[in-house]
Formats: C-alpha cells, structure tokens, sequence
C-alpha cells in the first residue's frame, strides 16, 4: 500500500491525484499503524520546515517515519519531504528527522533573483559516482530517470535548498543563484525539490518509474 | 532595469492563461461588460494543459453568494486532469476560503480586496498556509499627469513627475489611495509569495501591458511579479519579460478565442531568446 503521510502540511490532494492518474491508489493518512505496513511512504509538504516538524512530534510521527526509512522500505520525499531528511534547517530552530547529514540553507542572493524561487527550472541528471558510499547503484538510478532527458523542466517553489554532506547523494542538481540539489538518492530514500505532481508529463512520469521501481 | 540573465539561473518565465469564471463557466469580455461565454472551465484548461501553458489561473467572478461552491467543483476537476499549478482567486476573504480552496486541489490562492482591507490577512494566511500559496492581486491605475514633464514657467525648468500608480478594489470599483509600489512593497514584508499586476488602464485594450508600471513594482519587490492586462500580441509579451522585469505573464481572451496560440507564442520568445520551457 502507497501512504501519502498527512501532517497538515500543505496540499496532499494533488499528489494523491497524480497518483491516481497514473493507476495507484494511495491513502492519505496519520494513522500510525498504517504508515508502518504501507510498502511505500510519500511524505510531501510545503510550508515551513519548523511547522512541519512541529506537526510531526505532535502527531508522534517522527520516530514512526525514522522507523520505516531505517527498515528499509522506499520513501518518497516532496519539496518539504526533502528537506526535513536531514539535520537541521536556517529556517528554524527544530532538528530535522536527522537520516541524512546535511542543512537546509535559504537562497541568499546578493544580485536581485527573486524569492522564492518559483516556477519552471531544469534539472540536470547526475551521474552517480562509480563507487557511491552506499547509494544504489547507477542501474536503478536511471530507471527512475527513465524517458527524462537531462535538462528536463520541472517545477519548483521554495526559498530554501538542501545541501547534503556527502554530494554522491546528489542525483540531479539545478541552478538557482548557485547550482543546488534538487533531489537527492540515498539507499531507500529518494527525494526532491521540485514538484513531480505539479510538472505535468515528465512529472508523471518520474512518479510511475519510481512506484515501478519500488514494485509498488 | 537590471537584466536577470547573467546570473546562473535556469529558470523560465511563465506563460498563464487566465479563466474568468462566472457561475462555473469560463467568460471574458473585457474585465465587467460584455461577458462571453468561452467553455466549460475543465475543458479549457486542458486544453493549455497540452498547449504547454506553464500555470493555469481560475478568477471566480461570480456575484451571487450561493452559486460560488462552483468554484471548488471546477477547481476539483480540473485538479483530476491537469497537473500544473493552479491558482484561484475571487472572493478568498477568510482562512476558511482558502483552506477549501487548497483542498480542492489550488496550490496557490490570489487575494486583492481583503488584502486591502486588513493586510494582516495576508500575514497571517502566509504563516499558517506559507508564503508560497499566497498571491496578492494588485489592480492598479496610473495617477494623472504620471511620467510627463511639464514646464514650470515660474523658474523655468522642466519638473519631471515621477509616475505613480493607484491601488483599486472590488474588481476595480474602489479607489483607495494606496501607492501601488509603497503597497507592493508591504505586502511582500507581510508575506505574500507573488504578485498578480493588472493595469486597469491596459486590461481589455490588447495594446500591450503597462510596462512602467510592471518595471516599476517589479524592481521595487524581491518576489515574483505576473503582469496583467493588456497582451494583444506575441511582442507584448516579449516587452513584458525584457523591459518591464516580469516574472510571468498572464492573459485571457487572447487565449480563450484563439487569437494567439500558446506554442506559437512560446517559440516566437524562443526565437528572441527569452527563457521559456518548451
């Protein structure tokens, strides 16, 4: 079962369409029972990252969702669902869920790029290094990037951007100001930036190949 | 104005068309009178779905209290089938209003007279909702005698008056005496995460958007500006993008009758070199 974890974060509705559009159902819950038998967990979410993690404890979901990563099972993290992987963020003053090394940094520009950085962007496929500390190995990875060519668009909405301590988790990057991690591939875990559910074909398209991948 | 280009950025400037929608169905006539009936909502906006229209706006223009839960079904479905960014705006006065129209599949909610009215509205919408589901609308018109000269015969030397905008309300029936820019300005410190322009002056006489105005909010604010009002041809738009600083662009009938084609109109900024997705 495919759970769209609900933490009243933002509009969940539209990745649980997007997934119904491509033939999966997936549950939008906060039922912890649920969340630890589903076999894949989309954690989306836009807003800031304190709200989010505020909403998590009170929900006692942090260590639920810390437990299902550390099993193993497939996550899918979302703009916000990204950034609360790792550490901590400039946004706040919370600890993030703490399964990746790393910090969420704000864009901080000093030429006159507007914030957020909202609408239509590129990303740039990487090619994982040939020894990643413990990523998955480039099989996989580009069969969740399959039919996307690089430089593809896709779009995005945020002020900040994650800045992973080990790069080889990076699997696309895109500039913005600087050239950031726009989603990252870690073992079990994988994750964006931008918004598959709102970036019409391509988007689609990378949710069906990872829901492939994860033989959901 | 600064050009944006030389720094690292991949980002696109956007192409929005924009759905005036009365009653549950899309019209357009020029902003009050006039209204044409231009399809079923749903329909329309699947159709710039695969024109490669980069957001979708729905402006709910219905008077009648009762008949305004048309919206969220029209939102509903479109959410069902088109899977870009959606913004609604239209009557949004409460937090209520906005969270209904979030769950009926709207990233992004636009708000104009209740803005206005109480700007900690927007403040305290961007905290619980954040700043990037937030558009404040922004109608304004350009104050008389703005970017003339005029002679001062006394001392005899020109007096250059600085062009000045003033913001409207209620679909542009109220002034308020607001500066467009000074508003512009406040409302990005209250937290709104992008501002919709229109140019009452321009809205309706498809003889290009109000590129002062755009240029002039555009530069004074760090957050995303979508001119508004205006667009009767593909150069229009180019101008919007190139001299007025604009982030997107947005148009209605040009789009709805066929006039201009989303394709065409994104090969031709292509061609002339703006950064558009395609």
């Amino acid at each position: 079962m495919i759970t769209i974890v609900d933490y009243g974060m933002g509009n969940l509705r539209s990745v649980q369409k997007a997934f119904e559009y491509i033939g999966k159902k997936a549950v939008v819950t906060s039922n912890k029972k649920s969340i630890l038998n589903s076999s894949l967990i989309v954690v989306p979410g836009v807003g800031s990252f304190d709200a989010a993690m505020n909403n998590l404890k009170k929900l006692k979901l942090v260590e639920v969702i810390k437990k299902v990563i550390s099993e193993g099972k497939p996550y899918l993290g979302l703009c916000l669902g990204l950034q609360i992987l790792f550490e901590c963020s400039e946004e706040g003053n919370s600890r993030g869920l703490e399964m990746l090394r790393g910090k969420v940094e704000k864009f901080n520009f000093r030429n006159n790029l507007k914030i957020p950085h909202m609408g239509w962007n590129n990303i740039k496929l990487k090619v994982p290094a040939t020894k990643p500390l413990a990523g998955p190995p480039k099989s996989q990875w580009r069969k969740i990037f399959n039919g996307i060519e690089d430089n593809s668009y896709f779009y995005f909405v945020h002020s900040y951007c994650v800045k992973p301590k080990d790069k080889r988790i990076i699997s696309t990057t895109t500039d913005y100001g600087i050239n950031f991690a726009s989603s990252i591939f870690y073992k079990n875990i994988f994750a964006t930036q931008f918004h598959p559910e709102k970036s019409q074909k391509n988007g689609l398209r990378l949710l069906k190949n990872y829901v492939n991948y994860t033989g959901n | 104005m600064k050009k944006k280009s030389k720094y690292l950025t991949g980002l696109t400037k956007r192409i929005i068309p924009c759905l005036d929608v009365d009653k549950g169905r899309v019209v357009k006539g020029t902003k009050f009178i006039n209204l044409r009936d231009a399809g079923d909502p749903v329909a329309v906006a699947k159709r710039y779905d695969t024109e490669g229209a980069d957001e979708i706006v729905f402006l709910d223009i219905t008077a009648s209290h009762e008949k305004r839960k048309t919206i969220f079904e029209v939102v509903e479905k479109t959410a069902e089938n088109v899977f870009m960014p959606l913004t609604v705006g239209g009557g949004i006065r409460t937090l209520d209003d906005i969270r209904n129209m979030l769950k009926a599949g709207a990233d992004k909610v636009s708000i104009n007279t209740s803005a206005v009215e109480n700007p900690n509205f927007v403040k305290i919408a961007a905290e619980k909702y954040g700043t990037q589901c937030i558009v404040v609308a922004i109608d304004a018109k350009r104050v008389q005698y703005t970017g003339y000269s005029i002679q001062d015969t006394v001392h005899n030397k020109q007096i250059k008056y600085k062009p000045r905008w003033e913001v409207y309300t209620y679909g542009g029936r109220r002034a308020t005496k607001i500066d467009a820019i000074e508003w512009a300005k406040k409302i990005e410190k209250y937290g709104a995460g992008e501002i919709l322009l229109t140019s009452m002056d321009k809205d309706g006489t498809k003889d290009g958007y109000d590129i002062g105005l755009t240029s002039a909010i555009s530069s004074a604010v760090n957050i995303p500006v979508i001119a508004s009002g205006g667009a009767g041809e593909m150069e229009h738009f180019y101008d919007a993008f190139e001299k007025g600083g604009a982030d997107a662009a947005l148009a209605a009938s040009l789009f709805h009758f066929k006039e201009l084609k989303i394709k065409d109109l994104k090969e031709y900024l292509i061609r002339k070199g703006v950064k558009i997705r395609c």
